[in-house]
């Protein structure tokens, strides 16, 4: 038994030993200060010089980020969040504005016919909004611009036209979108637009006119002063780079797909881009299905599907895809939990924030005054499950 | 409702849903009581619990009609905010977090040649604001929603990060949820006495609370930890409840805090200032202190001083928010003061107003204080408040009264806690004694 006892105690002692003398070999290369995470598989591989840095200012300024005081000073600078100051904001029709904004050194340009989101903070709450890019890609002094229009009730639009100002900074995103030009480029081209619609083709025109030789533009408003951009576009029409059919639908009416036929013989030949209302983008979709020559028809939606609001929906949640239909008064972390959802969770009564998650997409209704809170996609608004029930369809992230 | 919802109880209140455990969450459900009764105005019948001591019941003379319309009131006076809310709130914020910042880049700067007295006194005196302004008026508010409807990810209740040994989560856990929805309920609000002292009549005293005066000045000197050692509830693993899983994972948590905040304040900053490193330590090490203390009496005003009632357990069984407003109100107490005095304590000078509407943004609280004091005389319900000072010294005096047994007639309260200690003393002697059977 102490025989045993001792063979024990020695084999214990040497392993404490052998791993003291590991410890202190490489204690040149371990640091107990700041622990220094190496890529698995080559232990012995030195950080670089800009990590280290960076490891220390963060333990410098922790519990913040180095970012945190660096947006204090700098909030444009390369590697921030994309921001970006804007420059100038000018009329284009009564209610249609051109912002132009100059944007952070993370800004990785665009293709023309993209569109981009931007961020504004409207009576103190952040609103993420999707305009089409109208601006050359190689401009000097590397400003963009976007052109937006007040829509009826639009909090965003109708803040952007009335009440932003230059050298206000907003938030963005980068560039993204296919509704863009082919290399190489069409030989007969139609673009179909109403309404701020001309915005992504106004980019792909000031951008590739030269590079395109047979272009029909079909644009439509519904005065003849609301015409967005029309000097620009009637001037390439006199110069003969552009044929214009400018249409103003409250006298004239809107341009059905019938009218096609007399308009541009030829349009089943071309290739076509398309961006307006839905009725009028559905439309022009089943004619070319029609026709069999979809592939020619590419198609921008602007708004995207309207949210219904109302009493209760549908909710899924998150990657677990359950789905459960809940009604107008319940809250959405009961009917979760019902359904067998893993949530967060609280005071249930709307004032920890213990289960606040972001609503991908939907509406919601709060339990306790009624308030409507709407996210698009890309949104992720947080909302507090507990005192909150679906108005509408609802995609709950967890 | 279709089928697939029809299996499931959807009742508002859930009072038949199953509450499946998140990991690490406990169910703050139980199948007899439905918590969302908070979130009606609805009362049937007003129910009086009394409490050990036989105090009387504060609000015994508000009817269910009462309670109803005091509700609506209230959730009026929030509605009027929130509607109001807006750009000028936003920018306070903002203003608030910029100049926090900027305060503490510049202390710390001054800091670096804390050798020289006069910056020494400079840079210390500034990081110490600078750390009051974080923790108050925008750590402990950002952290309890009340800038979440922003929408700014940086500025977020789920986001933020405070200079505090106690992680942001924990804290959320602990404060927000168990504090605000639980307040002053005896047996249920761990910050009544936080878990060591005894606050109040209500309480049971043991021998243990003799030193509570103590206590509450070591407290009040390493008051950061304190708050992590509560957040992480060692007295619950001490007497052998609470998970052991969730306290390895949550200790883990506020090590690696503790950690990162001390290696900042004691290695990092002192390292940069070279010949100052004493100095700095010292200035860091002085500003922690000056926090703690600030934040501990400003603190021990929202619940402990004179005046503040408390609730039997029972007593909030079916609780709808008409009643929970009453438990909001009259157990908190406000400090009087200068407008500094509200920035510096975070607007918890408006504590009375916090508990009402936690999430309402902090700058907003100063509003809606007179209409708040209104309603309550309306309704005969005592609004305590009373300038620092006294409030402190209150508090004081009732951490210290307490620490003895509540008084008997005829007899001294230093006899009835000798008596209890003897009788302790013998039943301890007595079990160890061997027990002989035959």
């Amino acid at each position: 038994m102490f025989v045993l006892c001792e063979q024990f105690g020695a084999r214990f002692s040497r392993a404490l030993v052998r791993k003291l003398a590991y410890l202190i070999a490489h204690s040149g290369t371990m640091t107990a200060v700041l622990p220094l995470r190496t890529t698995p598989g080559s232990t012995r591989s030195r950080p670089s010089l800009r990590t280290v840095l960076r490891r220390v200012a963060e333990a410098v300024v922790t519990p913040v980020l180095p970012d945190d005081y660096l947006d204090l000073i700098a909030p444009m600078r390369a590697g921030a969040d994309l921001r970006g100051r804007v420059v100038s904001v000018t009329p284009e029709t009564r209610d249609a504005v051109t912002v132009r904004i100059k944007p952070g050194r993370s800004w990785a340009g665009h293709v023309p016919g993209q569109y981009i989101r931007i961020g504004v903070d409207v009576d103190g709450v952040r609103n993420w909004r999707a305009y089409s890019l109208t601006s050359p890609v190689d401009a000097s002094d590397g400003i963009i611009s976007i052109c937006v229009k007040a829509i009826p009730d639009g909090k965003v639009s109708n803040h952007v036209v009335r009440a932003l100002q230059p050298g206000t900074l907003i938030h963005l995103d980068q560039a993204t979108g296919d509704f863009t030009l082919p290399s190489p480029r069409p030989a007969r081209a139609l673009f179909v637009t109403a309404g701020s619609g001309v915005t992504p083709v106004m980019g792909m025109l000031r951008n590739h006119l030269d590079e395109l030789h047979d272009v029909v533009v079909i644009h439509s408003a519904p005065t003849e002063p609301d015409v967005i951009f029309a000097a620009e576009l009637r001037e390439w029409a006199e110069a003969g780079r552009i044929r214009l059919v400018e249409r103003h639908t409250d006298t004239q009416g809107m341009v059905g797909t019938d009218a096609l036929d007399e308009l541009v013989p030829d349009w089943r030949f071309r290739e076509t881009w398309a961006c307006g209302p839905t009725g009028m983008l559905d439309a022009f979709e089943a004619a070319w299905a029609d026709a069999e020559i979809t592939d020619r028809l590419h198609t921008e939606r602007f708004r995207p599907v309207i949210i219904a609001e109302g009493e209760g929906g549908t909710v899924t949640f998150g990657t677990q895809r359950i789905t459960v239909d809940a009604d107008g008064a319940t809250p959405i972390l009961d009917a979760g939990e019902a359904a067998g959802v893993l949530m967060p969770s609280g005071c249930r009564m709307g004032i920890c924030f213990g289960c606040v998650v972001p609503l991908k997409e939907g509406a919601v209704r709060d339990l306790r005054n009624g308030d409507l809170t709407i996210a698009a996609k890309g949104d992720g608004i947080r909302i507090q499950t507990c005192v909150s029930a679906a108005a509408g369809h609802c995609e709950i992230d967890l | 409702m279709t089928a697939t919802a029809e299996k499931f109880d959807l009742t508002i209140d859930g009072t038949a849903a199953s509450t499946p455990k998140a990991p690490g969450v406990p169910s703050a459900r139980s199948a007899t009581r439905p918590t969302n009764t908070r979130l009606s105005t609805a009362i049937a019948e007003r129910r009086h619990v009394p409490k050990r001591s036989g105090k009387a019941d504060p609000t015994a003379h508000l009817t269910a009609e009462d309670v109803e319309a005091l509700a609506m009131e209230l959730d009026e006076l929030r509605q009027g905010v929130l509607e109001s809310r807006g750009v000028e709130d936003a920018a306070y914020i903002r203003k608030v977090i910029d100049v926090q910042r900027k305060i503490e880049l510049a202390s710390r700067a001054v800091l670096l040649f804390a050798i020289f007295p006069p910056a020494w006194i400079v840079g210390t005196a500034g990081l110490s604001v600078a750390k009051i302004l974080d923790n108050m008026e925008v750590g402990h508010n950002i952290l309890h929603g009340q800038w979440d409807w922003m929408r700014d990810p940086k500025i977020h209740s789920t986001t933020w990060e405070w200079d505090s040994a106690t992680p942001a989560a924990l804290w959320k856990h602990s404060h927000n949820e168990l504090h605000h929805t639980w307040t002053n309920v005896i047996g249920k609000d761990n910050d009544l006495g936080y878990g060591i002292m005894r606050v109040d009549e209500d309480q049971r005293w043991t021998p243990a609370y003799l030193g509570q005066p103590i206590y509450n000045f070591l407290n009040m000197c390493f008051f950061q930890y304190g708050i992590a050692a509560y957040d992480l509830e060692i007295g619950k693993q001490l007497a052998g409840r609470g998970d052991k899983e969730d306290f390895k994972r949550n200790g883990k948590m506020v090590l690696r805090k503790v950690g990162r905040q001390a290696r900042k304040d004691y290695l990092l900053h002192p390292l940069l200032s070279g010949p100052s490193f004493l100095h700095t330590m010292a200035a860091n090490a002085t500003a922690n202190f000056v926090r703690n203390v600030w934040t501990h009496s400003i603190i021990m005003c929202g619940h402990f001083p004179a005046g503040v009632e408390t609730f039997a357990r029972a007593s909030i069984d079916g609780e709808s928010r008409g009643e929970w407003y009453l438990r909001q109100m009259l157990g908190s107490a406000n400090i009087s003061g200068s407008k500094a005095l509200h920035i510096m304590s975070g607007n918890l000078s408006h504590q009375i107003e916090h508990h009402l509407f936690p999430d309402l943004p902090s700058n907003r609280y100063g509003e809606i204080a007179p209409r708040v004091q209104e309603i309550c005389e309306r309704y005969g319900l005592t609004y305590t408040t009373g300038p620092l000072y006294k409030q402190v010294a209150s508090a004081w005096g009732q951490v210290i009264s307490l620490s003895l047994p509540n008084p008997e007639p005829g007899r001294r309260r230093v006899g009835i806690a000798a008596q209890q200690i003897g009788k302790q003393v013998r039943r301890k002697l007595r079990n160890r004694r061997p027990v002989r059977t035959a």
